[in-house]
Protein backbone atom coordinates (compact mmCIF):
# COMPACT_ATOMS: atom_id res chain seq x y z
CA UNK A 1 0.00 0.00 0.00
CA UNK A 2 2.99 2.22 0.99
CA UNK A 3 4.39 1.77 -2.35
CA UNK A 4 1.19 2.73 -3.97
CA UNK A 5 0.94 5.72 -2.32
CA UNK A 6 4.35 6.52 -2.92
CA UNK A 7 4.19 6.10 -6.93
CA UNK A 8 1.04 7.77 -7.68
CA UNK A 9 2.63 11.06 -7.66
CA UNK A 10 5.44 10.05 -9.86
CA UNK A 11 3.83 8.95 -12.04
CA UNK A 12 0.89 11.45 -12.88
CA UNK A 13 3.27 14.75 -14.26
CA UNK A 14 5.30 12.29 -16.73
CA UNK A 15 4.01 12.32 -20.08
CA UNK A 16 3.75 8.75 -21.08
CA UNK A 17 -0.24 7.89 -20.42
CA UNK A 18 -0.57 10.06 -23.04
CA UNK A 19 1.94 9.16 -25.25
CA UNK A 20 0.94 5.75 -25.01
CA UNK A 21 -2.91 6.68 -25.79
CA UNK A 22 -2.08 7.43 -28.66
CA UNK A 23 1.04 5.08 -30.03
CA UNK A 24 -1.22 1.60 -28.80
CA UNK A 25 -5.13 2.03 -30.39
CA UNK A 26 -5.23 -1.96 -29.88
CA UNK A 27 -6.89 -0.84 -26.13
CA UNK A 28 -10.79 -1.97 -26.76
CA UNK A 29 -10.01 -5.62 -27.30
CA UNK A 30 -8.12 -5.95 -24.46
CA UNK A 31 -11.36 -4.48 -22.89
CA UNK A 32 -14.55 -6.53 -23.81
CA UNK A 33 -18.73 -5.62 -22.95
CA UNK A 34 -19.05 -6.31 -19.40
CA UNK A 35 -21.43 -10.11 -19.37
CA UNK A 36 -24.75 -9.67 -19.31
CA UNK A 37 -27.34 -12.33 -18.11
CA UNK A 38 -29.49 -12.94 -21.03
CA UNK A 39 -32.54 -15.53 -21.03
CA UNK A 40 -32.30 -19.48 -21.54
CA UNK A 41 -34.35 -21.77 -23.73
CA UNK A 42 -32.75 -25.08 -24.26
CA UNK A 43 -34.54 -28.35 -24.78
CA UNK A 44 -33.91 -29.20 -21.27
CA UNK A 45 -35.47 -26.06 -19.97
CA UNK A 46 -38.79 -27.07 -22.12
CA UNK A 47 -38.79 -30.28 -21.44
CA UNK A 48 -38.89 -28.98 -17.36
CA UNK A 49 -41.47 -26.20 -18.56
CA UNK A 50 -43.55 -28.90 -19.90
CA UNK A 51 -43.10 -31.36 -17.09
CA UNK A 52 -43.24 -29.18 -14.27
CA UNK A 53 -45.42 -25.85 -15.84
CA UNK A 54 -45.10 -23.01 -13.52
CA UNK A 55 -42.65 -24.54 -10.66
CA UNK A 56 -39.94 -23.51 -13.55
CA UNK A 57 -39.90 -19.38 -13.00
CA UNK A 58 -36.77 -17.52 -14.82
CA UNK A 59 -33.97 -19.29 -16.64
CA UNK A 60 -31.07 -17.16 -17.84
CA UNK A 61 -27.82 -18.04 -18.90
CA UNK A 62 -24.98 -15.55 -17.10
CA UNK A 63 -21.41 -15.78 -18.01
CA UNK A 64 -22.30 -19.17 -20.36
CA UNK A 65 -23.44 -21.04 -17.07
CA UNK A 66 -27.15 -22.04 -17.21
CA UNK A 67 -29.52 -20.90 -14.52
CA UNK A 68 -32.53 -22.20 -13.52
CA UNK A 69 -35.20 -21.20 -10.72
CA UNK A 70 -37.41 -23.54 -9.65
CA UNK A 71 -40.34 -22.81 -6.45
CA UNK A 72 -39.94 -24.89 -3.14
CA UNK A 73 -43.28 -26.20 -4.24
CA UNK A 74 -41.84 -29.02 -6.11
CA UNK A 75 -38.44 -28.67 -5.71
CA UNK A 76 -37.83 -32.21 -4.81
CA UNK A 77 -39.67 -33.57 -7.73
CA UNK A 78 -37.74 -31.55 -9.87
CA UNK A 79 -34.67 -32.92 -8.53
CA UNK A 80 -35.86 -36.10 -8.58
CA UNK A 81 -36.10 -35.71 -12.04
CA UNK A 82 -33.12 -33.85 -13.11
CA UNK A 83 -31.11 -36.81 -11.52
CA UNK A 84 -32.95 -39.89 -12.44
CA UNK A 85 -33.86 -38.75 -16.31
CA UNK A 86 -31.50 -36.17 -17.06
CA UNK A 87 -28.46 -37.56 -15.51
CA UNK A 88 -27.16 -34.88 -13.46
CA UNK A 89 -25.87 -37.30 -11.15
CA UNK A 90 -23.14 -35.37 -9.32
CA UNK A 91 -24.61 -32.45 -6.73
CA UNK A 92 -21.46 -30.03 -7.09
CA UNK A 93 -21.91 -27.58 -4.37
CA UNK A 94 -24.88 -26.65 -2.22
CA UNK A 95 -25.14 -23.62 -0.42
CA UNK A 96 -27.52 -19.94 -0.42
CA UNK A 97 -27.90 -16.56 -0.92
CA UNK A 98 -29.23 -14.01 1.45
CA UNK A 99 -30.91 -11.08 0.19
CA UNK A 100 -31.17 -9.02 2.96
CA UNK A 101 -34.69 -7.31 2.16
CA UNK A 102 -36.11 -8.84 -0.79
CA UNK A 103 -39.54 -11.10 0.00
CA UNK A 104 -38.33 -13.96 -0.64
CA UNK A 105 -35.25 -13.28 1.93
CA UNK A 106 -33.02 -16.46 0.57
CA UNK A 107 -31.82 -18.42 -2.52
CA UNK A 108 -30.89 -21.54 -2.06
CA UNK A 109 -28.31 -22.35 -4.83
CA UNK A 110 -28.02 -26.24 -6.24
CA UNK A 111 -24.95 -26.51 -8.87
CA UNK A 112 -25.46 -29.95 -10.41
CA UNK A 113 -23.25 -31.76 -12.88
CA UNK A 114 -24.05 -34.32 -15.19
CA UNK A 115 -21.17 -36.58 -15.98
CA UNK A 116 -22.63 -38.38 -19.10
CA UNK A 117 -23.57 -34.42 -20.95
CA UNK A 118 -20.45 -33.06 -19.20
CA UNK A 119 -22.83 -30.11 -18.30
CA UNK A 120 -23.43 -28.11 -15.81
CA UNK A 121 -26.85 -26.64 -14.50
CA UNK A 122 -27.76 -24.32 -11.28
CA UNK A 123 -31.04 -24.36 -9.47
CA UNK A 124 -31.45 -21.13 -7.52
CA UNK A 125 -34.84 -21.89 -4.88
CA UNK A 126 -36.23 -18.78 -3.34
CA UNK A 127 -37.03 -19.03 0.55
CA UNK A 128 -39.28 -17.06 2.58
CA UNK A 129 -38.44 -15.84 5.93
CA UNK A 130 -39.71 -19.37 7.74
CA UNK A 131 -37.02 -21.18 5.51
CA UNK A 132 -38.22 -24.38 5.10
CA UNK A 133 -36.78 -26.56 2.66
CA UNK A 134 -37.13 -29.84 1.40
CA UNK A 135 -34.27 -31.69 1.95
CA UNK A 136 -31.96 -33.42 -1.04
CA UNK A 137 -30.04 -36.11 0.78
CA UNK A 138 -31.69 -38.67 0.04
CA UNK A 139 -31.18 -38.13 -3.68
CA UNK A 140 -27.47 -37.13 -3.29
CA UNK A 141 -25.39 -38.38 -0.06
CA UNK A 142 -23.23 -35.06 -0.92
CA UNK A 143 -25.83 -33.10 0.29
CA UNK A 144 -25.86 -34.22 3.95
CA UNK A 145 -22.80 -31.90 4.96
CA UNK A 146 -23.72 -29.57 2.90
CA UNK A 147 -26.95 -28.81 3.91
CA UNK A 148 -25.47 -29.04 7.59
CA UNK A 149 -23.30 -26.04 6.67
CA UNK A 150 -25.96 -24.39 5.08
CA UNK A 151 -28.38 -24.64 7.88
CA UNK A 152 -25.52 -23.91 10.11
CA UNK A 153 -24.48 -20.59 8.39
CA UNK A 154 -28.10 -19.48 7.14
CA UNK A 155 -30.44 -20.88 9.41
CA UNK A 156 -32.16 -22.52 6.50
CA UNK A 157 -34.08 -25.95 7.84
CA UNK A 158 -33.90 -28.71 5.35
CA UNK A 159 -37.40 -31.31 5.99
CA UNK A 160 -36.49 -34.61 5.95
CA UNK A 161 -32.47 -34.17 6.79
CA UNK A 162 -31.50 -37.65 8.81
CA UNK A 163 -29.17 -35.10 11.25
CA UNK A 164 -29.89 -31.48 10.70
CA UNK A 165 -27.03 -30.19 13.42
CA UNK A 166 -24.44 -27.53 13.15
CA UNK A 167 -21.05 -29.01 11.86
CA UNK A 168 -18.39 -25.89 11.65
CA UNK A 169 -20.06 -23.83 14.53
CA UNK A 170 -19.94 -25.05 18.24
CA UNK A 171 -23.48 -26.19 18.88
CA UNK A 172 -24.43 -24.13 21.55
CA UNK A 173 -24.02 -20.38 19.19
CA UNK A 174 -26.52 -18.32 18.64
CA UNK A 175 -27.33 -17.06 15.26
CA UNK A 176 -26.40 -17.64 11.43
CA UNK A 177 -23.12 -15.92 11.07
CA UNK A 178 -23.86 -16.13 6.96
CA UNK A 179 -26.79 -13.83 7.75
CA UNK A 180 -26.59 -10.35 6.20
CA UNK A 181 -28.05 -9.23 9.65
CA UNK A 182 -25.67 -10.99 11.77
CA UNK A 183 -23.88 -8.86 14.07
CA UNK A 184 -20.71 -10.69 15.69
CA UNK A 185 -20.48 -7.73 18.32
CA UNK A 186 -23.32 -8.03 19.87
CA UNK A 187 -22.32 -11.87 20.36
CA UNK A 188 -19.50 -11.08 21.84
CA UNK A 189 -20.69 -8.97 24.17
CA UNK A 190 -23.07 -11.66 25.13
CA UNK A 191 -20.68 -14.33 25.58
CA UNK A 192 -17.77 -11.90 27.71
CA UNK A 193 -20.75 -10.64 29.99
CA UNK A 194 -22.31 -14.74 30.27
CA UNK A 195 -18.77 -16.37 30.94
CA UNK A 196 -16.69 -13.94 32.54
CA UNK A 197 -19.36 -11.29 34.50
CA UNK A 198 -17.98 -8.99 32.81
CA UNK A 199 -18.98 -5.94 30.68
CA UNK A 200 -17.58 -6.20 27.47
CA UNK A 201 -14.37 -3.96 26.44
CA UNK A 202 -15.14 -3.70 22.83
CA UNK B 1 -27.75 -43.75 0.78
CA UNK B 2 -27.78 -45.65 4.17
CA UNK B 3 -28.01 -42.79 7.27
CA UNK B 4 -26.89 -43.33 10.59
CA UNK B 5 -27.79 -41.22 13.55
CA UNK B 6 -24.99 -39.71 14.81
CA UNK B 7 -22.64 -41.92 17.06
CA UNK B 8 -23.50 -39.81 20.38
CA UNK B 9 -27.19 -40.47 20.72
CA UNK B 10 -26.93 -44.42 19.94
CA UNK B 11 -27.56 -46.93 22.67
CA UNK B 12 -23.79 -48.96 23.13
CA UNK B 13 -23.86 -52.80 23.04
CA UNK B 14 -22.11 -55.01 25.87
CA UNK B 15 -19.13 -55.00 23.74
CA UNK B 16 -19.00 -51.78 22.47
CA UNK B 17 -17.11 -48.48 23.32
CA UNK B 18 -16.98 -45.21 21.89
CA UNK B 19 -12.94 -43.54 21.39
CA UNK B 20 -12.08 -40.09 20.48
CA UNK B 21 -9.48 -39.27 17.95
CA UNK B 22 -8.51 -36.31 18.05
CA UNK B 23 -8.59 -33.54 17.53
CA UNK B 24 -4.71 -33.36 18.75
CA UNK B 25 -4.15 -36.86 17.08
CA UNK B 26 -0.73 -36.85 14.65
CA UNK B 27 -2.45 -39.07 12.64
CA UNK B 28 -5.52 -36.65 11.95
CA UNK B 29 -3.60 -34.37 10.06
CA UNK B 30 -4.64 -31.22 11.34
CA UNK B 31 -7.33 -30.97 13.81
CA UNK B 32 -9.92 -33.42 13.29
CA UNK B 33 -11.75 -35.05 15.40
CA UNK B 34 -13.67 -38.78 14.54
CA UNK B 35 -15.53 -40.67 17.29
CA UNK B 36 -15.27 -43.86 16.69
CA UNK B 37 -17.73 -46.59 17.83
CA UNK B 38 -16.33 -50.29 18.11
CA UNK B 39 -16.40 -53.56 18.49
CA UNK B 40 -13.08 -54.61 20.17
CA UNK B 41 -10.86 -52.95 17.40
CA UNK B 42 -13.20 -53.36 14.51
CA UNK B 43 -15.23 -49.99 13.67
CA UNK B 44 -19.09 -50.00 13.81
CA UNK B 45 -19.87 -46.28 12.73
CA UNK B 46 -17.95 -43.29 13.01
CA UNK B 47 -18.85 -39.37 13.06
CA UNK B 48 -16.47 -36.30 12.10
CA UNK B 49 -16.40 -33.80 13.99
CA UNK B 50 -15.14 -30.57 12.39
CA UNK B 51 -14.61 -26.86 12.62
CA UNK B 52 -12.12 -26.51 15.13
CA UNK B 53 -10.08 -24.05 12.46
CA UNK B 54 -13.04 -21.92 11.25
CA UNK B 55 -12.09 -18.65 10.69
CA UNK B 56 -15.41 -17.70 8.47
CA UNK B 57 -13.36 -16.80 5.20
CA UNK B 58 -17.02 -16.92 3.67
CA UNK B 59 -17.84 -14.36 5.96
CA UNK B 60 -14.62 -12.13 5.84
CA UNK B 61 -15.13 -12.28 1.94
CA UNK B 62 -17.98 -10.36 2.02
CA UNK B 63 -16.39 -7.23 3.82
CA UNK B 64 -12.81 -7.53 1.46
CA UNK B 65 -12.21 -5.95 -1.79
CA UNK B 66 -11.84 -8.51 -4.99
CA UNK B 67 -8.38 -8.07 -4.69
CA UNK B 68 -7.93 -7.70 -0.90
CA UNK B 69 -9.37 -11.38 -0.49
CA UNK B 70 -6.89 -13.05 -2.57
CA UNK B 71 -4.44 -13.76 0.54
CA UNK B 72 -6.72 -15.00 2.18
CA UNK B 73 -8.04 -18.19 -0.27
CA UNK B 74 -4.10 -19.03 0.07
CA UNK B 75 -4.89 -20.14 4.40
CA UNK B 76 -7.30 -22.20 2.94
CA UNK B 77 -5.72 -25.19 1.79
CA UNK B 78 -2.54 -24.20 2.88
CA UNK B 79 -0.33 -26.81 1.22
CA UNK B 80 -1.57 -26.00 -1.84
CA UNK B 81 -1.96 -22.20 -2.19
CA UNK B 82 -1.31 -21.77 -6.07
CA UNK B 83 -3.68 -23.61 -6.88
CA UNK B 84 -6.28 -21.54 -4.47
CA UNK B 85 -5.10 -18.53 -6.20
CA UNK B 86 -5.81 -19.92 -9.73
CA UNK B 87 -9.07 -20.55 -8.84
CA UNK B 88 -10.06 -17.76 -7.38
CA UNK B 89 -8.38 -15.55 -9.70
CA UNK B 90 -10.21 -17.30 -12.49
CA UNK B 91 -13.46 -17.01 -11.00
CA UNK B 92 -13.36 -13.23 -10.54
CA UNK B 93 -11.77 -12.56 -13.92
CA UNK B 94 -14.94 -14.65 -15.20
CA UNK B 95 -17.01 -12.39 -13.41
CA UNK B 96 -15.00 -9.47 -14.80
CA UNK B 97 -15.61 -11.30 -18.22
CA UNK B 98 -11.78 -10.71 -18.46
CA UNK B 99 -8.84 -13.56 -19.46
CA UNK B 100 -5.36 -13.40 -17.90
CA UNK B 101 -3.20 -13.02 -21.45
CA UNK B 102 -1.26 -16.56 -23.01
CA UNK B 103 1.77 -15.63 -20.97
CA UNK B 104 0.02 -15.25 -17.59
CA UNK B 105 -1.67 -18.53 -18.30
CA UNK B 106 1.30 -20.79 -19.53
CA UNK B 107 3.38 -19.44 -16.06
CA UNK B 108 -0.05 -19.91 -14.12
CA UNK B 109 -0.02 -24.07 -15.05
CA UNK B 110 3.45 -24.44 -15.03
CA UNK B 111 3.41 -23.07 -11.29
CA UNK B 112 0.25 -24.81 -10.29
CA UNK B 113 1.16 -28.03 -11.63
CA UNK B 114 4.42 -27.94 -9.75
CA UNK B 115 2.23 -27.11 -6.75
CA UNK B 116 -0.17 -29.98 -7.20
CA UNK B 117 3.84 -32.24 -7.58
CA UNK B 118 4.58 -30.35 -3.94
CA UNK B 119 1.02 -31.52 -2.76
CA UNK B 120 1.02 -34.55 -3.58
CA UNK B 121 4.70 -35.11 -1.65
CA UNK B 122 3.72 -33.80 1.49
CA UNK B 123 -0.14 -36.40 0.99
CA UNK B 124 3.21 -39.28 0.38
CA UNK B 125 5.06 -38.80 2.89
CA UNK B 126 2.87 -38.23 5.55
CA UNK B 127 0.42 -40.58 4.36
CA UNK B 128 3.57 -43.62 4.36
CA UNK B 129 4.31 -42.17 7.48
CA UNK B 130 0.95 -42.71 9.24
CA UNK B 131 1.31 -46.42 8.35
CA UNK B 132 4.78 -47.28 9.44
CA UNK B 133 7.22 -46.14 6.39
CA UNK B 134 9.75 -43.24 7.59
CA UNK B 135 11.74 -42.89 4.74
CA UNK B 136 9.52 -41.61 2.21
CA UNK B 137 8.75 -38.70 3.81
CA UNK B 138 12.27 -37.71 4.15
CA UNK B 139 12.78 -38.22 -0.44
CA UNK B 140 9.51 -36.52 -0.30
CA UNK B 141 10.61 -33.24 1.61
CA UNK B 142 13.58 -33.07 -0.53
CA UNK B 143 11.70 -32.35 -3.74
CA UNK B 144 9.23 -30.54 -2.15
CA UNK B 145 11.95 -28.58 -1.39
CA UNK B 146 13.19 -27.39 -4.67
CA UNK B 147 9.72 -26.69 -5.80
CA UNK B 148 9.38 -24.33 -2.79
CA UNK B 149 12.33 -22.76 -3.59
CA UNK B 150 11.28 -22.47 -6.88
CA UNK B 151 8.06 -20.03 -5.80
CA UNK B 152 10.01 -18.61 -2.98
CA UNK B 153 12.36 -17.23 -6.13
CA UNK B 154 9.75 -16.12 -7.72
CA UNK B 155 7.44 -14.43 -5.46
CA UNK B 156 9.20 -14.25 -2.31
CA UNK B 157 7.06 -16.94 -0.47
CA UNK B 158 6.92 -20.39 0.09
CA UNK B 159 3.72 -21.79 1.78
CA UNK B 160 1.18 -19.06 1.33
CA UNK B 161 2.24 -17.14 -1.82
CA UNK B 162 -0.06 -15.15 -3.19
CA UNK B 163 1.50 -16.04 -6.68
CA UNK B 164 -1.04 -14.99 -8.88
CA UNK B 165 -3.18 -11.64 -9.32
CA UNK B 166 -6.77 -11.05 -10.97
CA UNK B 167 -6.31 -10.55 -14.60
CA UNK B 168 -2.53 -12.22 -14.70
CA UNK B 169 0.53 -12.19 -12.75
CA UNK B 170 1.95 -9.12 -10.58
CA UNK B 171 5.76 -10.31 -11.27
CA UNK B 172 7.42 -11.41 -14.44
CA UNK B 173 9.46 -14.92 -14.31
CA UNK B 174 12.63 -14.20 -12.96
CA UNK B 175 15.96 -14.94 -14.41
CA UNK B 176 16.66 -18.80 -14.79
CA UNK B 177 13.35 -19.68 -13.79
CA UNK B 178 13.05 -22.57 -16.69
CA UNK B 179 16.51 -23.32 -16.06
CA UNK B 180 14.90 -24.32 -12.60
CA UNK B 181 12.30 -25.73 -13.35
CA UNK B 182 14.17 -28.13 -16.05
CA UNK B 183 17.02 -28.93 -13.78
CA UNK B 184 13.66 -30.17 -11.57
CA UNK B 185 11.72 -32.01 -14.17
CA UNK B 186 15.53 -33.49 -14.97
CA UNK B 187 15.57 -34.96 -11.97
CA UNK B 188 11.90 -35.84 -10.81
CA UNK B 189 11.06 -39.07 -12.42
CA UNK B 190 13.79 -40.55 -11.58
CA UNK B 191 12.73 -39.69 -7.72
CA UNK B 192 9.09 -40.90 -8.31
CA UNK B 193 10.90 -44.20 -9.16
CA UNK B 194 12.72 -44.10 -5.97
CA UNK B 195 9.48 -43.56 -3.85
CA UNK B 196 7.76 -46.21 -5.98
CA UNK B 197 10.62 -48.52 -5.72
CA UNK B 198 9.93 -48.51 -1.62
CA UNK B 199 6.35 -48.63 -1.53
CA UNK B 200 4.45 -50.09 -4.55
CA UNK B 201 5.66 -53.53 -4.32
CA UNK B 202 6.47 -53.57 -0.56
CA UNK B 203 4.64 -56.53 1.15
CA UNK B 204 3.65 -54.59 4.17
CA UNK B 205 2.36 -51.18 1.94
CA UNK B 206 0.48 -53.81 -0.13
CA UNK B 207 -1.09 -55.39 2.75
CA UNK B 208 -1.99 -52.57 4.67
CA UNK B 209 -3.51 -50.47 1.91
CA UNK B 210 -5.05 -53.10 -0.63
CA UNK B 211 -8.48 -53.47 -0.36
CA UNK B 212 -8.66 -50.99 2.65
CA UNK B 213 -11.34 -48.06 2.67
CA UNK B 214 -13.04 -49.20 -0.72
CA UNK B 215 -15.26 -47.00 -2.80
CA UNK B 216 -17.13 -48.27 -5.67
CA UNK B 217 -17.56 -45.03 -8.21
CA UNK B 218 -21.69 -45.05 -7.75
CA UNK B 219 -20.80 -44.45 -4.35
CA UNK B 220 -18.34 -41.56 -4.79
CA UNK B 221 -20.40 -39.78 -7.30
CA UNK B 222 -23.32 -40.09 -4.75
CA UNK B 223 -21.12 -38.75 -2.18
CA UNK B 224 -19.97 -35.83 -4.46
CA UNK B 225 -15.67 -36.99 -4.03
CA UNK B 226 -13.71 -35.50 -6.62
CA UNK B 227 -9.92 -35.58 -7.44
CA UNK B 228 -8.21 -38.59 -6.48
CA UNK B 229 -10.77 -40.05 -4.65
CA UNK B 230 -13.00 -40.19 -7.58
CA UNK B 231 -10.70 -41.43 -10.39
CA UNK B 232 -9.29 -44.02 -7.81
CA UNK B 233 -12.72 -45.41 -7.70
CA UNK B 234 -12.46 -45.43 -11.68
CA UNK B 235 -14.27 -42.53 -12.86
CA UNK B 236 -12.23 -40.91 -15.53
CA UNK B 237 -13.41 -36.86 -14.91
CA UNK B 238 -10.58 -34.27 -14.74
CA UNK B 239 -12.11 -30.44 -14.64
CA UNK B 240 -8.89 -29.69 -16.68
CA UNK B 241 -10.52 -31.92 -19.24
CA UNK B 242 -13.93 -31.14 -18.66
CA UNK B 243 -13.83 -27.49 -18.46
CA UNK B 244 -9.98 -26.55 -19.79
CA UNK B 245 -9.10 -23.58 -17.98
CA UNK B 246 -5.53 -21.82 -17.66
CA UNK B 247 -3.36 -23.28 -20.59
CA UNK B 248 -4.53 -26.91 -20.71
CA UNK B 249 -6.12 -27.26 -23.48
CA UNK B 250 -2.66 -26.69 -24.79
CA UNK B 251 -1.05 -29.76 -23.58
CA UNK B 252 -0.97 -33.85 -23.45
CA UNK B 253 -1.56 -35.45 -20.77
CA UNK B 254 -3.70 -38.66 -18.76
CA UNK B 255 -6.08 -39.38 -16.64
CA UNK B 256 -5.25 -41.84 -14.68
CA UNK B 257 -7.75 -44.06 -12.67
CA UNK B 258 -8.12 -46.88 -10.00
CA UNK B 259 -9.58 -49.94 -10.69
CA UNK B 260 -10.63 -51.05 -7.15
CA UNK B 261 -11.34 -47.84 -5.50
CA UNK B 262 -9.31 -49.28 -2.24
CA UNK B 263 -6.25 -47.20 -0.87
CA UNK B 264 -3.33 -48.63 -3.05
CA UNK B 265 -4.89 -47.72 -5.97
CA UNK B 266 -6.11 -43.97 -4.52
CA UNK B 267 -1.77 -44.16 -4.05
CA UNK B 268 -0.95 -45.58 -7.97
CA UNK B 269 -3.42 -42.87 -9.36
CA UNK B 270 -1.38 -39.59 -7.45
CA UNK B 271 1.93 -41.47 -7.98
CA UNK B 272 0.64 -41.23 -11.84
CA UNK B 273 -0.45 -37.38 -11.67
CA UNK B 274 3.01 -36.53 -10.14
CA UNK B 275 4.39 -38.33 -13.32
CA UNK B 276 1.05 -36.64 -15.87
CA UNK B 277 2.15 -33.26 -14.31
CA UNK B 278 5.73 -33.61 -14.93
CA UNK B 279 4.84 -33.99 -18.57
CA UNK B 280 2.38 -30.99 -18.69
CA UNK B 281 4.89 -28.79 -17.01
CA UNK B 282 7.65 -29.93 -19.42
CA UNK B 283 5.41 -29.22 -22.29
CA UNK B 284 4.59 -25.84 -21.10
CA UNK B 285 8.11 -24.74 -20.56
CA UNK B 286 9.40 -24.84 -23.61
CA UNK B 287 6.74 -22.97 -25.09
CA UNK B 288 5.81 -19.94 -23.03
CA UNK B 289 4.98 -17.07 -24.94
CA UNK B 290 6.30 -13.60 -24.95
CA UNK B 291 3.77 -10.92 -24.22
CA UNK B 292 2.13 -9.09 -21.36
CA UNK B 293 1.52 -10.42 -18.31
CA UNK B 294 -1.80 -9.27 -17.21
CA UNK B 295 -4.86 -8.06 -18.80
CA UNK B 296 -6.50 -4.50 -18.58
CA UNK B 297 -8.95 -4.28 -16.14
CA UNK B 298 -8.32 -1.53 -13.71
CA UNK B 299 -6.81 -0.88 -10.61
CA UNK B 300 -10.89 -0.88 -8.78
CA UNK B 301 -12.47 -3.92 -9.42
CA UNK B 302 -16.50 -3.47 -10.01
CA UNK B 303 -17.78 -6.67 -11.55
CA UNK B 304 -21.34 -6.28 -12.98
CA UNK B 305 -23.69 -7.87 -11.64
CA UNK B 306 -24.31 -11.35 -11.71
CA UNK B 307 -23.01 -14.70 -10.21
CA UNK B 308 -20.58 -17.11 -11.38
CA UNK B 309 -18.98 -20.89 -10.40
CA UNK B 310 -15.82 -21.34 -11.55
CA UNK B 311 -13.56 -24.60 -10.43
CA UNK B 312 -10.36 -26.17 -10.79
CA UNK B 313 -9.37 -29.53 -10.36
CA UNK B 314 -7.16 -28.69 -7.23
CA UNK B 315 -4.61 -30.95 -6.14
CA UNK B 316 -7.65 -32.33 -3.49
CA UNK B 317 -10.47 -32.24 -5.94
CA UNK B 318 -12.62 -30.34 -7.38
CA UNK B 319 -11.97 -26.58 -6.22
CA UNK B 320 -14.82 -23.90 -6.69
CA UNK B 321 -15.62 -20.55 -6.01
CA UNK B 322 -19.45 -19.36 -6.32
CA UNK B 323 -19.20 -15.53 -6.54
CA UNK B 324 -22.44 -13.27 -6.60
CA UNK B 325 -21.93 -9.80 -7.53
CA UNK B 326 -24.00 -6.74 -6.78
CA UNK B 327 -21.78 -4.32 -8.59
CA UNK B 328 -20.24 -3.12 -5.81
CA UNK B 329 -16.01 -3.60 -4.63
CA UNK B 330 -17.17 -6.11 -2.73
CA UNK B 331 -18.39 -9.57 -3.61
CA UNK B 332 -22.21 -10.11 -2.25
CA UNK B 333 -21.47 -13.46 -1.41
CA UNK B 334 -18.39 -15.50 -1.84
CA UNK B 335 -18.51 -19.11 -1.62
CA UNK B 336 -15.67 -21.57 -1.49
CA UNK B 337 -16.56 -25.08 -2.41
CA UNK B 338 -14.09 -26.93 -0.70
CA UNK B 339 -12.64 -30.55 -1.87
CA UNK B 340 -11.50 -31.66 1.57
CA UNK B 341 -14.93 -30.89 2.88
CA UNK B 342 -16.71 -33.14 0.56
CA UNK B 343 -14.62 -35.64 0.46
CA UNK B 344 -14.22 -35.81 3.97
CA UNK B 345 -17.81 -37.05 4.18
CA UNK B 346 -17.05 -40.49 2.60
CA UNK B 347 -14.84 -41.50 5.67
CA UNK B 348 -17.52 -43.13 7.31
CA UNK B 349 -18.69 -45.03 4.98
CA UNK B 350 -15.15 -46.49 4.10
CA UNK B 351 -14.13 -47.30 7.45
CA UNK B 352 -17.14 -48.99 8.33
CA UNK B 353 -15.91 -52.85 9.37
CA UNK B 354 -11.97 -51.95 9.15
CA UNK B 355 -9.65 -51.61 12.55
CA UNK B 356 -8.48 -49.14 14.20
CA UNK B 357 -5.27 -49.04 11.86
CA UNK B 358 -6.95 -48.57 8.94
CA UNK B 359 -8.75 -45.91 9.72
CA UNK B 360 -5.49 -43.68 9.97
CA UNK B 361 -4.80 -45.28 6.70
CA UNK B 362 -8.23 -43.83 5.19
CA UNK B 363 -7.85 -40.70 6.49
CA UNK B 364 -4.25 -40.12 4.96
CA UNK B 365 -5.62 -41.63 1.50
CA UNK B 366 -8.56 -39.27 1.36
CA UNK B 367 -5.48 -36.69 1.55
CA UNK B 368 -7.67 -33.52 4.05
CA UNK B 369 -6.34 -30.23 4.80
CA UNK B 370 -8.56 -28.98 7.97
CA UNK B 371 -7.57 -25.57 6.72
CA UNK B 372 -9.96 -26.23 4.12
CA UNK B 373 -12.43 -28.30 5.99
CA UNK B 374 -13.73 -25.82 8.05
CA UNK B 375 -12.37 -22.72 6.10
Amino acid sequence: MADEQQKKPEQKPAPTPAGEQKAAPPKPPARPAPPKPEPLDNELIRRLRARFSEAIGEATLDRKQAIVVVQPSRFLDVCDYLRTEEKFDFLTDLTAVDWYGREKRFDLILNLYSFSHNQRLRLKVPLGEDTHCPSVAGLWGTANWLERECFDMFGIVFDGHPDLRRILLPDGWKGHPLRKDYDILQQDVAWVKENLGIESGQ
Amino acid sequence: MEQTPSVSTTILGADEVILNMGPQHPSTHGVLRVKLKLDGEKVISSECIIGYLHRGVEKIGETRTYAQFAPYVDRTDYVAAVSNGLGYCEAVEKLLGAEAPPRARWVRTILTELQRIASHLLWLGTHALDIGAMTPVFYCFREREEILKIFEKYCGARLTTHAFRIGGLLYETYDGFEEDVKKFCHDFLSRVDEYEELLTENRIWIQRTRGVGILTADDAIAMGASGPVLRGSGVKWDIRRAFPYAAYDQFEFDIPVGENGDTYDRYLVRMQEMRQSHRIVLQAIDSIPSGPIAARIGKVLKPPPGEVYHSIEAPKGELGYYIVSDGSTQPYRLRIRPPSFVNLQVLDQMIRGLLIADVVAVIGTLDIVLGEVDR
